[in-house]
């Protein structure tokens, strides 16, 4: 394709670190030693440490030639549906790297942490705004431990009602987490199957809800990109039977400012700091994964929890029916103060305006890109919209193959192979951050590849050409793993 | 807004497009009684520069160095990181990148994580380890979790002198499980009484920490043996990944899985997160270790290349049957330790581990001569206990108001030490910090 951004740029070749390393050198300036040395027994010292010894120069290039091997939003579009790839603003990195924040101990008297407890208080405040829910704790680093949290919570909440209950109720289109995360509470997942318009039915919530089980989790938006519009039909049953209504809240950024989450019947359920509210995703972590709840479940939120007095804030442990800690200390404060500063520089109206945005684009590709593959699902969607490989079965071409390809065009390829209910499906996300130019780009870029896939599908099957690597051999690395050097 | 490219000439063309008349129309799926009715009640946006400001007095009301001379520990240890590696750790291609599902286009943070695995089995003396998780306390929970899986008991036995806030994880984990947690006592010396050990049978794993949490230095070779001996797993845990710069390994030791806190290696203090989880063990229980993993592989054409692997025993393959459900590492933490490590090299490390025992030990003396008491002679880190010499009981808020914390109270944690204090030492106290705390005693 003419005018594609995809192409080689110069980039290194690079050993590993202990190939790189010489004995003798060091990159690092030792502290002066204004202490004696003391003896220490030798039974407690270990044998030397084999690490390389490398200059300070040796790691700058190691580690700026190994980044320069990664795509990143910086670099360009990465419409990982259900990821929520939008753009990290750099005053967000200024802010968390402020002295006194980096810096805090966690275990300092609350008198002399205002500001960092003055920042976790706020966060609360306006993650419950925006969800409609009453109280929220942001202890939880992660998604996956927000959805832990969620079920230690429903599990805490039928042992005060004197009832255990032993099932949890988990449709189709749900991350692989949820059924994970409900089976460390010793929950087993009931599935269900979602409609034929790629949502639950109140229905078939009704045929298995029982007084047996504790609940149900619900991601809405859900993962093929649509508003369960029957939740709170949903909730009702639920709720009727005595169950809890869990919100995976991942893809809340298709909704901010337009949905009441409390509204809807909905209990608990998190966020995702690192997509809605754009922290960085670092490669895999840290990120943050808050859980908002009603008044009646905040009881059981971990400790401690930051309260305000009088202008005073604090932590207070002594909450008899919370499930405990689910970190060491408060959470990931460092992901926190950058979500604090997005809010903050949003307000409420650009808040909104970003879910408007982040849904127009969605349906924008949704638009452009029909025709060219299989739509399995032809209505509005939300914040993605998902596609599959059906009609490019004919040539042997796959999802993998078109994602492979898409790399050599300068795109990071969307989500692949998820969620299962699409045979071979292609979500993408491209969130509110990417202008009409970039997706246009995209668009071309995907057009692109269907026609090779009819016309030279061999250009599909050794794809990627550009990157670093060829496409690797990931049954290889399975077989026979070796996970250190 | 300038993160909000659209124009408005652009919407109306998308709109078009897409078949609506305005932005509204988007989200006619949703039903009436789902909206929000009202705008959100949020504060108006700030500018860039009023951002900067409000932030600013934000981050000026929190007590750091060098206004205060602060001897906190207990799992969040200051430690010197050099320019380098904050500014490579800053590079955009790290921060805002994916979890490396696409391999062809992660090969930096793959390689990387790689090499964090191997620097960091090295460090633990561990045959594998995994490409981190959320903190030490999330580590340790996970490596019993483990040792369930693997031994199929129901049992896990844990130390009194694991850091309190850990074990607390551990009970939260463990509630909803029927599994039950049982806690080993100590020993006057400050170490852990394994002598109950005796009379407790069905046991999937005894879990120890070194450094203890009192910072004095376990025998985990004896204790390793005797958990042997009752055909348990061995799991060290720590706080101070430092330590073992210069002390013996727990794989050199015995254990079968070690789990702790990394943070030292490189990352910030921050309130007590992000932090870094590491978790190794023996390579026999590779496939029961949960969480993510990055192998060696070649590509087409024979080059070396690096994958996330063994994802079988993974959430989003597995669901439900899944070994955890964790769905991601702390990447980024466990880059900047990576960098951090191969910054001090086997030298370096070694080094700075001595300079942060010899410091803590001239306080000690130092406090003792005062005539503070120190109640454990066993060998120690960074950390010990002391008390204020008798009489001198209000000396926790006089030094308050003199800018020094001298330490973590016990009172909470181990009310039998009430009056007792946690003291740390790094090497970014100077001898002139640790002589105005003594000072303090003297006169």
């Amino acid at each position: 394709m003419k005018g594609s951004i995809g192409t080689t740029g110069l980039i290194m070749n690079e050993p590993l670190l202990w190939e790189k390393g010489r004995e003798g050198r060091c990159g690092f300036s030792l502290p002066r030693r204004d202490v004696e040395s003391v003896p220490l027994d030798r039974e407690l010292i270990r044998e030397k440490l084999e690490f390389p010894d490398l200059s300070e120069i040796d790691i700058v290039r190691h580690f700026t030639r190994l980044s320069q091997w990664n795509f990143s939003v910086d670099t360009g579009m990465y419409p990982l549906g259900s990821c929520t790839m939008k753009y990290s603003p750099k005053t967000n990195e200024r802010q968390a790297g402020r002295e006194g924040f980096v810096i805090a101990h966690p275990l300092l008297p609350s008198g002399l942490s205002q500001g960092a407890l003055r920042i976790m208080f706020e966060l609360q405040q306006y993650l419950a705004e925006i969800t409609g829910m009453d109280a929220v704790t942001l202890q939880p680093a992660a998604g996956a431990q927000g959805e832990l949290t969620g079920m230690l919570i429903i599990h805490a909440f039928h042992k005060m009602k004197g009832s255990q209950r032993s099932k949890i109720i988990v449709p189709d289109t749900a991350h692989g987490t949820n059924p994970a995360s409900a089976s460390l509470c010793g929950y087993r997942s009931v599935p269900v199957k979602s409609n034929e318009q790629g949502i639950l039915s109140a229905e078939s919530i009704a045929e298995i809800m029982d007084e047996d089980t504790a609940g149900i989790m619900i991601t809405n938006p859900n993962t093929l990109g649509f508003f369960e519009e029957n939740t709170g039909e949903i909730a009702e049953i639920v709720h009727a039977d005595g169950g809890l209504v869990y919100c995976d809240g991942a893809n809340m950024n298709a909704v901010m400012g337009i949905v009441d989450m409390g509204r809807i019947g909905i209990d608990l359920m998190h966020l995702n700091l690192h997509k809605t509210f754009s922290t960085p995703h670092g490669g895999g972590g840290p990120g943050s994964g808050p859980v908002a709840v009603t008044k009646e479940l905040e009881p059981f939120l971990p400790v401690p929890r930051v309260v305000k007095e009088r202008d005073k804030y604090s932590l207070i442990e002594d909450c008899p029916e919370s499930i405990g800690r689910v970190a060491a200390f408060h959470g990931n404060f460092g992901v926190m103060i950058k979500a604090y500063s997005y809010i903050r520089s949003m307000g409420p109206e650009n808040l909104k305006r970003a879910s408007q945005f982040a849904v127009l684009n969605a349906n924008y590709i949704k638009e452009s890109l029909k025709g060219y593959l299989h739509l399995p699902y032809d209505r509005p969607c939300m914040h993605e919209c998902i596609f599959s490989d059906k009609d490019q079965k004919p040539a042997k071409v796959t999802t993998l193959d078109m994602a492979k390809r898409l790399m050599d065009y300068g795109f990071h390829p969307p989500t692949v192979y998820f969620p299962l209910v699409v045979h071979g499906a292609i979500m993408i996300e491209p969130t509110e951050t990417e202008s009409k130019d970039e997706i246009d780009q995209f668009v071309r870029a995907f057009r692109a590849v269907v026609n090779e896939a009819r016309q030279n599908p061999d250009s599909l099957y050794n794809a990627p050409n550009k990157c670093k690597v060829k496409r690797l051999d990931e049954v290889a690395a399975a077989r026979r793993p070796c996970l250190t050097g | 807004m300038r993160y909000l490219p659209h124009t408005s000439e652009e919407i109306s063309r998308m709109l078009q497009v897409v078949g609506v008349d305005d932005l509204g129309d988007l989200f006619s799926t949703i039903p009436e009684d789902c909206r929000l009715n009202a705008d959100l009640n949020l504060p108006e946006a700030l500018t860039e520069w009023e951002l900067n400001d409000h932030m600013d007095a934000l981050s000026r009301d929190v007590a750091v160095a060098p206004d205060y001379r602060i001897f906190l520990g207990a799992g969040s240890y200051e430690h010197f990181i050099p320019a380098s590696v904050s500014h490579l750790l800053a590079r955009s291609e790290f921060v805002t990148s994916y979890t490396p599902y696409q391999p062809e286009m992660s090969q930096g943070t793959l390689q990387a994580i790689y090499e964090y695995q191997t620097l960091a089995a090295r460090l633990m003396g561990m045959d594998i380890a995994t490409a981190s998780h959320y903190d030490g306390a999330t580590a340790l929970a996970e490596s019993l979790l483990m040792a369930i899986r693997i031994t199929k008991q129901k049992r896990v036995a844990v130390s009194r002198l694991i850091h309190p806030l850990y074990r607390q994880v551990v009970k939260t984990y463990f509630e909803p499980t029927g599994f039950e947690v049982l806690e080993l006592g100590y020993l006057e010396n400050g170490t852990t009484d394994i002598t109950a050990l005796d009379d407790i049978d069905e046991l999937a794993a005894v879990a120890v920490q070194s450094p203890n949490f009192f910072g004095c230095i376990e025998n985990l070779q004896d204790i390793g043996e005797k958990v042997h001996d009752k055909k348990a797993l061995f799991i060290a845990t720590f706080t101070e990944a430092l330590a073992y710069g210069l002390l013996k390994s727990p794989g050199a030791q015995g254990a079968d899985i070690a789990g702790g806190e990394g943070q030292s290696l490189g990352i910030s203090c921050s309130f007590g997160g992000p932090a870094l989880g590491m978790l190794a063990s023996k390579k026999k229980f590779m496939r029961s270790l949960p969480g993510r993993l990055v192998g060696k592989t070649q590509d087409l054409e024979g080059n070396r290349g690096f994958v996330l692997t063994l994802a079988t025993r993974e959430q989003h393959i597995r669901r439900e049957k899944a070994t955890s459900n964790i769905c991601t590492n702390n990447s980024l933490c466990a880059l900047a330790a990576v960098m951090y490590m191969s910054t001090l090299g086997g030298t370096g490390i070694r080094e700075l581990a001595c300079l942060n025992r010899d410091k803590a030990e001239y306080l000690k003396k130092g406090l003792k001569e005062a005539g503070c008491i120190i109640p454990f002679d066993t060998p120690t880190f960074n950390e010990f206990v002391f008390r204020f010499p008798a009489g001198g009981e209000d000396a926790y808020s006089r030094l308050l108001e003199k800018k020094i914390v001298p330490g973590l109270s016990l009172d909470t944690y181990y009310p039998e030490l009430a009056g007792h204090y946690l003291l740390c030492v790094t090497e970014t106290k100077s001898v002139d910090d640790m002589d105005a705390l003594i000072r303090e005693f003297k006169s």
